[in-house]
């Protein structure tokens, strides 16, 4: 690094920023100190990059789907697979600006203060954000909820590994407690240009979630499984999430106990509202509706936030799936339950955590008096 | 044989350099060092000065809290230098040996003064932390690994499968002191040490750290508060068995030079204090770009051309330094050169492959991110390696003390730290809540 970059240099202020830049680049010469002297290959930035290409077939299905179901709004018919990629792209990238600028913003100057070097965590944040927040927010709303996320949900409690709650739930909560005509109702899932409305017949916006019968609207399996239904830009499409899945599964950053955990209880309890009368949506179909995939896939399996241990990852994730469709259930005014269930069970994760650890420890305890 | 336990959790590291046993030299080193600094919990009090002569075995260093515990001279010679560094630390002890080696003689008729006198307690470590035995306690069980798991690890039934008798002897001179467990390799058809007497042996299959005593007693027999065992190594414990057997100090022994650095890799006998410079054939001109680490690379010590092999170690590993930049290293998909063990890279593909690795971090500094399973899936023992950490970096002691900070050395969770991608220094963590531990349990 250039010296007037060094403590001490004019352009120390700068440090963190210039580091970031720097080790983006290429892998830096450091050296180990201490302790083992040679190290496995992987880092964060691997393991983030990787979380960043497993969410990108659900972001790319995403773009096309805003403009296609901008099309549907319209009415409009033969339009090219690209034209709607484009159209949605262009709506889509703005968030990402937003959110990439603000957040790491606040994170670049964050790591300056503390003196550290910047962390890559931002950047998975970063990249959901957008895919879960309505195409048609305000921008500027987008970047105070951003602001409020990384810095009161991330930052104070010491950056990237320190948080408690996911970043990017706690954006979407913060949009949702703070600014609801935005958040819910029939169109705020379609992107519309300025002055536009709906014109097609019958057309309606709102998520299937919003509705009370499935079949009915064009919403069955397949359009959901595939994702040509209405909805946040990444959550549609449970077989681009799928691919995710795998990817993230199969490096190891993601666990499976928590997704099939989160799959088991929403399971059991739409199979108890079946049963009891409660609702007559097929209790499978609800594994299809609304956030519950990408939030089973990429939220809930957030490392930092979820349980450590292998025993509270099954409790954590039953617990998430549970909620999410008992939220569903009961909740005729805003059925989506997938973000609070995580953002509760993110809190409760280390009280879980140490309910396993200490029957752990007690289970040891009793081994050595045995023995 | 009393049970055979087979560790699934661990990892082998594929380095490259591993030292041929086809090739085996002898050394008698002009000059050799007796270091306190390896042995922790030493306080070292000089005994002897410049110019004095010492035989083998001949007090050099006492400890000052415990007088009868002597670090004595590995060879027969003039003392040359004392070293000393900052605040008169005592370094080292450097010692111009004989031609012809001279021996002090010992009565072995009590063992634990014949142990004492000759200098060879110091190869006994207490645990829990891992300290200098206290020749006041009466320990459990004293437990010995019978072989290597650590990278590049010298092979002992090469280097030590001919002593079975100076083992043997060995045991049986400290089951006078506590019960003895030794731990064999399961994957092994015959072991040089299955049959050894007087003693519970026990095999243990699986990858490194299943070689670690550690990883061992906590399978056989946990420690638990209150309670304290010792561990003594292989090439210990054939000395001890020398004691018994010829009545005198006798630490040579074969090392394993060896590393991706190292040229030629391959054994050499030789007593531990040997100069670094003795093994230049081993690195040639490169010694400005090297790592000289005296033990293996997850837990040995960078010793430095000016150092000198370790009291206990039989490994001597070189390896280069990574300093190197790697352009777009981490974002790459394919990175043919660098070992990981994690699926986002390739090396799963290719279980064959030895690596040239280097000292390179790869990667920069960050709090703990992954769970605790990424890292106990290395560690196949009883605990959660993330949470101890973190009680030992919190300085909690009773979280330190839930969490298992009995039965754990360092050494023990260096593949923790091998594979985090966090870059933390977790072996430091422990240590530090070792030393913590030493300082308010005292």
């Amino acid at each position: 690094m250039n010296k007037i970059f060094e403590k001490g240099g004019k352009l120390y202020w700068l440090h963190s920023t210039v580091d970031a830049f720097e080790t983006f680049l290429h892998v830096p010469g450091t050296v180990t100190l201490k302790g083992s002297h040679v190290r496995d290959a992987i880092d964060l930035k691997r393991l983030l990059i990787l979380v960043v290409i497993a969410a990108a077939p659900a972001a790319l299905f995403g773009m096309w789907n805003v403009g296609y179901q901008h099309g549907l709004a319209m009415g409009q018919t033969g339009v090219h697979i690209l034209e709607y990629f484009w159209f949605g792209f262009l709506k889509v990238l703005p968030l990402y600006l937003v959110s990439y600028i603000v957040g790491l913003g606040i994170e670049f100057a964050s790591s300056q203060i503390r003196g550290e070097e910047v962390s890559e965590g931002y950047l998975v944040s970063g990249f959901f954000i957008p895919l879960i927040v309505p195409v048609d927010i305000p921008l500027w709303m987008l970047a105070v909820a951003v602001a409020f996320a990384v810095i009161f949900g991330k930052e104070v409690f010491g950056g990237t590994g320190m948080n408690i709650w996911n970043p990017a739930l706690l954006t979407r909560a913060f949009l949702f407690f703070s600014y609801p005509n935005y958040m819910s109702g029939s169109d705020c899932w379609i992107a519309f240009k300025k002055g536009e409305t709906a014109v097609a017949d019958a057309f309606t916006g709102a998520t299937p979630l919003a509705l009370d019968g499935p079949a009915q609207y064009g919403t069955g399996f397949w359009d959901l499984f595939i994702g040509t239904v209405p909805g946040s830009v990444g959550e549609t499409s449970v077989i681009a999430i799928l691919l995710g899945a795998i990817l993230l599964l199969w490096t190891g950053i993601a666990s499976w106990k928590i997704m099939a955990g989160s799959v088991l209880g929403a399971l059991l309890v739409g199979w108890i509202g079946n049963v009891a009368g409660i609702t007559d949506i097929p209790f499978y179909m609800q594994l299809l509706y609304g956030g519950f995939a990408f939030g089973t896939v990429f939220m809930a399996t957030d490392p930092v936030t979820s349980c450590q241990t292998e025993c509270g990852k099954w409790i954590y994730g039953i617990l998430i799936g549970m909620l999410c469709i008992t939220v569903r259930l009961f909740n005729p005014g805003y059925a989506e339950g997938m973000m609070l269930a995580i953002l509760l069970l993110n809190t409760f994760a280390p009280l879980i955590d140490h309910c396993v650890t200490s029957v752990h420890i007690s289970r040891r305890a009793k081994k050595f008096n045995a023995a | 044989m009393s049970k055979s336990i087979v560790l699934k959790k661990g990892l082998d590291i594929p380095i490259s350099g591993k030292a041929s046993p086809d090739v085996s030299k002898s050394m008698v080193p002009a000059l050799v060092a007796v270091q306190p600094g390896g042995i922790k919990g030493l306080l070292p009090r000089l005994l002897v000065k410049e110019g004095d002569r010492v035989l083998c075995g001949s007090p050099v260093i006492a400890d000052k809290k415990n007088p009868d515990i002597l670090l004595t001279a590995p060879a027969s010679g003039t003392v040359k230098e004392v070293v000393r560094g900052e605040k008169r630390k005592l370094l080292a002890v450097l010692i111009e040996t004989d031609a012809l080696q001279e021996y002090a003689g010992f009565d072995t008729e009590d063992v634990k003064s014949a142990l004492l006198k000759s200098g060879l307690w110091t190869f006994l470590t207490q645990r829990p932390y891992g300290v200098l035995a206290d020749p006041a306690v009466s320990p459990k069980a004293i437990f010995v690994s019978a072989f290597h798991t650590a990278p590049l690890a010298a092979d002992l039934e090469f280097t030590l499968g001919g002593e079975v008798q100076a083992i043997q002897k060995g045991i049986d001179a400290l089951s006078k002191i506590a019960p003895v467990h030794v731990s064999i390799d399961g994957s092994l058809k015959d072991s040089a040490f299955a049959r050894l007497q007087s003693c519970t042996v026990h095999s243990f299959k699986g990858k490194h750290p299943a070689g670690n005593v550690g990883v061992q007693i906590s399978h056989i027999s946990p420690i638990q508060k209150g309670e304290t065992v010792w561990t003594v190594s292989l090439n210990g414990l054939a000395a001890i068995g020398r004691l018994f057997i010829k009545g005198r100090y006798e630490v040579r022994r074969k090392v394993a030079v060896c590393g991706p650095a190292a040229l030629q890799p391959s054994y050499v006998e030789t007593l531990p204090g040997t100069p670094v410079k003795d093994f230049a054939p081993f690195y040639g001109n490169a010694g400005d770009e090297v790592r000289i680490i005296s033990g293996d690379v997850l837990c040995g010590q960078s010793v430095g051309l000016d150092g000198y092999l370790g009291h206990d170690d039989d490994q001597l590993t070189i390896i280069h330094e990574g300093t190197d930049k790697e352009l777009l290293g981490w974002i790459r998909p394919i990175r043919y050169k660098q070992f990981s063990n994690d699926h986002s890279y390739f090396s799963w593909l290719m279980p064959w492959r030895k690596y040239d690795m280097d000292t390179n971090l790869h990667g920069g500094p960050r709090p703990f991110l992954m769970n605790d399973n990424y890292y106990s899936k290395v560690l196949p023992m009883d605990i959660y390696p993330v949470f101890l950490a973190k009680a030992c970096l919190a300085g909690d002691i009773e979280k330190m003390e839930k969490f298992g900070i009995y039965e754990v050395l360092p050494e023990d969770l260096a593949l923790c730290e091998f594979v985090d991608p966090s870059k933390n220094y977790i072996q430091d963590y422990i240590a530090r809540g070792i030393d913590l531990m030493l300082k308010e349990m005292a």
